[in-house]
């Protein structure tokens, strides 16, 4: 058994959200470069640039990219060989959050009851989702999730025989009604099979993969290129005001389901696309 | 592409000179207010109290900075969703308020209430928060303190990046402008 102090967990969350934060991805920096280009609109070309402008102001003033630094989503893999001392895992985690969001200067936008709405000053709880793998290491990723898209997501229940068709059409529903609300370009994440709640699990979980990555199973890379090809075409463009480039990426992650039903989850990510990732 | 200078009070006559797809550079006094807040001003005026701040000719920014660090007058601060302050918006604009900033759509009910009382809402760019607090040379807040980053706060600002979206005659870019870069079936 390989031992593991919370603490190095704890510090490792704190650190991260600050960083997802303040540091746009290598990976959204490259897409916006590449849309920078493909842009045919001149009032979107002028957006993205100023979206690459506002990277580079928030990076040397070390100040957020966005001022909805989010709700704080962490999946941690745990290897089964591991054995944590020192307290409580999840303490540790929702305490990194805590002070990353204190230390880091970032918004707190979390309320402690979803009707009574009173702040919990300090962003916490964290969303946190476990798995347990093989091996000693622990890996975390850790995904601040802004609500202006968060709020734009759907999940539906589609017929099997709705197919993949089914999902398209819903997926195309789904951006185009969100249309300029959640920031665009967009980052489109979609879960399909399992039941509801896993397959709204596996879509927030897509948007975690850096753009520029592909699903390993030849019919959804497939379907993720028909998706960033279709949603392209629906004309809405950055911030919604006409464009080519509504979306800098879709990506699709499934799981099995049941013979009787068709879980189909849009998670949809603004142009901040943040994630960051360690192993301990 | 028509850029314009404008200054706070917008005043009706200003509101009227202005026009979708015009980029604007906005200085003055504007204030903040975003869902909380708005679910508070609305409830003021039901009782038939004043308002904590002057509406008339003015312009509120739909936003919750992240806090200032030391030294800074404002944290970061983008725009957030407008549709959300929809229901609460028309009673604003019936006490004179002339200009909103914020991101996305706006329902009938708000298009309307604009036509006829003669606003205009304007868009900044969602997510660009470092880029616009740049443009934030004072802050304070001046109501509702305990909704933390959701209080009203006074805000001076200069050449605040913007562009028109929905004029006072109800023209919305939204919706003119998706029409040019939509690909249709047939066009493929």
């Amino acid at each position: 058994m390989r031992r593991l102090d919370v603490k190095r967990v704890e510090d490792a969350v704190r650190e991260m959200s600050i960083k997802a934060n303040l540091f746009l991805g290598e990976d959204v920096k490259k897409a916006f470069e590449i849309a920078k280009e493909r842009e045919s609109s001149p009032v979107g070309k002028e957006i993205i640039k100023n979206l690459i402008k506002n990277a580079e102001i928030a990076r040397n003033e070390e100040m957020p990219i966005c001022q909805d630094t989010g709700m704080a989503v962490i999946f941690v893999e745990i290897g089964q060989e591991v054995q944590f001392f020192g307290g409580n895992i999840t303490k540790a985690i929702n305490e990194g959050v805590r002070r990353g969001y204190k230390d880091g200067y970032l918004r707190k936008s979390v309320v402690k009851d979803p009707l009574i709405r009173e702040n919990t000053k300090d962003n916490t709880p964290a969303i946190i989702y476990y798995d347990i793998v093989e091996g000693d290491k622990v890996k975390i990723t850790l995904a601040p999730k802004g609500f202006g898209s968060e709020n734009m997501s759907k999940t539906k229940m589609l017929k099997p025989s709705d197919g993949v068709e089914g999902v398209i059409d819903f997926v195309l529903q789904t951006v185009e009604e969100a249309g300029p609300n959640p920031c665009p370009p967009i980052v489109v994440g979609v879960g399909i099979g399992g039941t509801i709640d896993k397959a709204a699990v596996l879509a927030k979980k897509a948007l975690t993969r850096s753009i520029g990555t592909y699903n390993q199973k030849e019919h959804l890379r497939e379907l993720e290129e028909t998706l960033l090809k279709k949603i392209n075409n629906l004309g809405i463009g950055p911030q919604g005001l006409g464009g080519n480039t509504t979306a800098l990426a879709v990506h699709v992650e499934d799981f099995a389901t049941h013979i009787a039903g068709l879980p189909v989850a849009v998670n949809i990510n603004c142009h901040a696309a943040r994630h960051e990732e360690v192993i301990l | 592409m028509i850029i314009k200078k404008i200054s706070t009070p917008l005043t009706k006559e200003k509101v009227k000179e202005l026009k979708a797809g015009d980029t604007v550079y906005i200085s003055g006094t504007i204030y903040t207010g975003r869902d909380a807040a708005h679910q508070r001003l609305i409830k003021t005026l039901q009782n038939g109290e004043k308002l904590p701040f002057p509406v008339k000719d003015a312009v509120i920014y739909y936003v919750g900075p992240s806090p200032a660090k030391p030294g800074k007058p404002i944290g970061s601060a983008g725009p957030t969703t407008s549709y959300r302050m929809d229901d609460l918006t028309v009673p604003l604009l019936e006490q004179g308020l002339t200009g909103m900033i914020g991101k996305g759509l706006r329902s009938q009910k708000v298009i309307d209430g604009m036509k006829k009382n003669e606003a205009v809402y304007f868009a900044a760019i969602g997510g660009a928060a470092a880029l616009i607090a740049n443009a934030i040379k004072k802050a304070e807040v001046i109501a509702y303190e305990d909704l933390g980053t959701e209080a009203i706060r006074k805000l001076e600002v200069e050449d605040f990046p913007a562009i028109v979206v929905i004029d006072s005659q109800g023209n919305n870019l939204y919706e003119t402008e998706r029409k040019k870069y939509e690909v249709t079936e047939e066009e493929k």
